[in-house]
């Protein structure tokens, strides 16, 4: 099973390099916690479209908010 | 030394881009140097031969100090013995600091009256209160040792003796600066409307639900260019007042506030945006967010913005009352989309609304030119496809 936490931490990191990956828990909302804008969240999604190939709809980028929401839809969406 | 800004003092050359012999034209980067808002590429107004790179990497030069000799075809090269000729602002500066002396330590100190006010000029109290600069401190030039407007210049862009401070506080300076001076030249005045924006959400969704990630566009997009074009339509708000003189602008450059991480801000402008595309305008913006981020701007989109555009985003307080970038007039401030009750053909049904908050200096307009500024971007904003 693929390490989705480590994935998303480092597309993450990657779309904010100024976020210590170590400083953030897995209930930190990405916005609100974060302070990613809108710009750097669909910066984020476009990063896990190309890393798993998959659709992430607008109406599901709520699901992608926090580490842990994400490790689940990850695993829901690709297994 | 280029001035980036109203509140730009000082920047440190950290890097050449070009060597004596090179020729250059006009837009070319030649150069990056680090300022409070982080490294900015400088480009060239000029073209010709670079004949000499008279500052060095490293040192921290006030605003206008000569940094390169460019000889146009045919010019012969400067007496060595005679000054180094400036290279021009790239812009007109709204403050011209006069090139500081290269070490504010070659004059001697003259002695300080015992006691009582600080003998200085008028201007320079002024100019001092406006830098928060202490007259106690400075070394007067003036006759009989009165501190002149040049010696509280130079004393605020002389090398510090305390250790600069890390890049956001210095951010943080380079802002208060830059809001005081607004706030203490530009008499601002409001106007405010809650706008639906049903139609814009509703498009953007259609849209974006048939386009991978990298394709889609952003709320922000749209607000960008309804700005946009209601600049085109009441010019009085694109433009820059420098010294109480107004000057309209042919092209419309919003600049893009853009939040960053951990505090401050910075309002990149995007260079001539009248003709660009909805995507080509997202994409535009898109570039300019991340190099802002990346502390790679160019000198031309520190300088060169028209009017200013500060979005909340998608989440957060519904209106803002922003204060004017200057020289710019005026700002537009949108505030983040809130779901209420909205009366739409007499009922009442739940729309996305945002308030618009437009920023205006009282010197150039009134608020008959706002009313319609804030009216023309409503009914692009009710039509978006048009955007």
């Amino acid at each position: 099973m693929t390490d989705y936490r480590t994935a998303y931490l480092e597309e993450l990191t990657r779309v904010a390099p100024d976020i210590d990956p170590d400083g953030i828990s897995d209930d930190d909302h990405i916005q609100e916690d974060l302070e990613l804008d809108s710009m750097d969240v669909l910066n984020l999604v476009v990063a896990l479209h190309e890393r798993f190939g998959i659709d992430i709809p607008e109406t599901d980028y709520p699901q992608i908010a926090t580490v842990s929401l994400a490790c689940a839809y990850l695993t829901d969406k690709i297994g | 030394m280029p001035s980036l800004g109203a509140d730009m003092e000082a920047g440190t050359l950290v890097e050449w881009l070009v060597a004596p012999g090179d020729m250059v034209k006009r837009g070319d980067i030649v150069a990056v140097v680090e300022t409070q808002k982080g490294a900015i590429e400088i480009e060239i107004f000029e073209e010709g031969v670079v004949h000499e790179l008279t500052a060095e990497l490293g040192a921290e030069m006030p605003v206008g100090a000569p940094l390169a000799v460019i000889l146009a075809k045919g010019e012969a090269p400067p007496d060595p013995e005679a000054a180094a000729a400036p290279e021009p602002s790239p812009t007109p500066e709204p403050v011209s600091a006069p090139p500081a002396p290269v070490t504010s330590a070659a004059t001697p100190p003259r002695p300080q009256p015992a006691s009582g006010r600080v003998p200085a000029s008028p201007a320079a109290r002024v100019r001092a209160r406006e830098l928060g600069t202490d007259l106690s401190k400075i070394t007067g030039t003036g006759p009989g040792g009165v501190i002149v407007l040049s010696d509280v210049e130079a004393a605020a862009s002389a090398p510090k003796t305390t250790k600069p401070g890390s890049p956001l506080e210095e951010m943080r300076k380079a802002i208060a600066a830059a809001m005081t001076r607004s706030k203490q030249t530009i008499p601002h005045f409001y106007m405010s409307e809650t706008i639906d924006i049903q139609p814009a959400i509703d498009l953007l969704a259609a849209l974006n639900a048939d386009r991978p990630p990298a394709e889609r566009l952003l709320l922000g997009a749209l607000f960008v260019r309804a700005a946009t074009l209601a600049a085109v339509k009441v010019k009085v708000l694109n433009g820059h007042c420098i010294e109480g003189v107004h000057q309209l602008s042919e092209i419309v450059s919003p600049g893009i506030a853009v939040a960053l991480r951990g505090g401050g801000l910075v309002a990149p402008a995007l260079i001539d945006a009248v003709g660009m595309s909805l995507d080509e305008t997202m994409a535009g913006m898109r570039d300019l967010i991340t190099r802002a981020r990346a502390g790679r701007l160019r000198a031309s989109e520190m300088t060169q913005g028209t009017i200013t555009i500060s979005s909340l985003g998608e989440t957060g307080a519904e209106a803002m009352t922003g204060v004017i970038f200057p020289p710019q007039v005026a700002l537009v401030g949108i505030g983040a989309p809130h779901v209420r009750p909205w009366v739409v053909d007499d009922q009442v049904v739940p729309r996305h609304v945002v308030t618009l908050t437009i920023s205006a200096d009282h010197r150039v307009s009134d608020g008959r030119q706002v009313a319609r500024f804030i009216a023309e971007f409503e009914t692009l904003m009710k039509t978006p496809e048009t955007l």
